[in-house]
């Protein structure tokens, strides 16, 4: 399960923009890489990263083998009412890490 | 190839100068990165090292081994417990009868107490918990001791780094002594202070060790490198945070 850290405020004001930071232990090995015997490193990155609030896509992103590893993604979006914030990475592999955070807008 | 000749002989010629960097000259290899480099040090949100810290918190509180211990029951909160304490690796184990770096430690503690085996060297599990404790001295200024028992292995180290080897017939002290802050190829020469350690370098994409750096060098110089954890390698190690004293623990730097 790769590690992940996300930042955003626990508190915010209705109408208030916040800005959420999130970083992803991943490799993002491009596929264009040879091992020490000469064979190609499968490609095997994060292609996509979307973050909802209470249900509502409010930010994705499609992701490329020019990333670096262990991708940081900023964005920032508007605190309209309490609830959860739902962030999901997916890889080639298919494989989608899911995490949630709560945030409280008064 | 040209280049390379070209830094090569430069560094030939202040071969003679070979003279220390003085206190008052001292600079971690953070003021020689790019503004961007800095920021990402600086903030701990955006950071990749951090990953690696949260990874080692969880690891301290996991139970482990035959023990049935986790690294928090005998050392608490590692907020308190382990202030302070990487400033002072590698230091003296009475056991061996040489001195261990944190990494060796951080593994002593699982085959001794813990009962559990070593966690392989540079592998993701030593990285974390290395770079967790490491982080608890944050700020906190060089100190290694400066006991006796430590001293022929400083000494080793002195000699080591002063020693020219390789098939560029280099000595350590010939780049971060004598030409610091100058460039080879595109990048600049750092003092080689090994106040961030584990380390993120963009170049590795990763977290590393300080002997990883280590190992980077003595390749860079065509050298064949000590094997990781070698009394060679603690040594020179040990002779690098002398040369720090008194500089702030940065774990985990960013660095190019």
């Amino acid at each position: 399960m790769p590690r992940v850290l996300i930042n955003l405020p626990e508190r915010a004001t209705r109408g208030e923009i916040i800005e959420i930071r999130t970083l992803i232990q991943h490799p993002m090995e491009t596929g264009y890489r040879l091992d020490g015997n000469g064979a190609r490193i499968p490609r095997d990155i994060i292609n996509r990263f979307a973050c909802t609030y209470n249900g509502e896509e409010v930010f994705r992103a499609e992701l490329f083998p020019a990333i670096a590893a262990n991708p940081f993604i900023a964005f920032s979006t508007i605190a309209t009412r309490s609830g959860e914030l739902i962030f999901s990475w997916t890889g080639d592999d298919g494989q989608t890490q899911i995490e949630s955070r709560h945030i409280i807008v008064e | 190839m040209r280049i390379l000749l070209g830094a090569t002989l430069a560094l030939l010629a202040a071969a003679a100068m070979a003279a220390e960097v003085a206190p008052e000259q001292r600079r971690s290899g953070y003021d020689f990165a790019s503004p961007q480099v800095r920021a990402m040090q600086d903030d701990d949100t955006a950071n990749p090292g951090m990953l690696w810290v949260s990874g080692g918190e969880s690891l301290w509180t996991k139970k482990a081994g035959l023990a049935a211990l986790s690294c928090g029951d005998c050392h608490g909160d590692a907020r308190t417990s382990m202030k302070g304490v990487a400033v002072r690796y590698p230091a003296f184990d009475a056991t061996l009868g040489r001195p261990i770096d944190l990494e060796q430690r951080i593994n002593l503690c699982r085959t001794e107490h813990q009962r559990a085996g070593p966690f392989g060297r540079e592998g993701e599990d030593l990285l974390a918990l290395t770079a967790f404790v490491a982080n608890k001295s944050r700020g906190l200024p060089v100190a290694v001791n400066e006991s006796p028992e430590l001293k022929p292995f400083s000494e080793l180290g002195d000699k080591l780094f002063h020693r020219r080897e390789g098939q560029l017939n280099l000595s350590c002290s010939q780049c971060h002594d004598d030409n610091w802050g100058k460039r080879l190829a595109g990048n600049v020469i750092p003092q080689g202070h090994p106040t961030g350690y584990p380390v993120y370098r963009l170049e590795w994409q990763s977290l590393g060790s300080l002997q990883r750096r280590l190992h980077n060098c003595m390749t860079g110089a065509r050298a064949d490198p000590y094997e990781y954890g070698a009394p060679e390698m603690v040594a020179l190690e040990l002779y690098l945070m002398e040369r720090a004293r008194g500089m702030k623990i940065e774990t985990p730097a960013v660095r190019p």
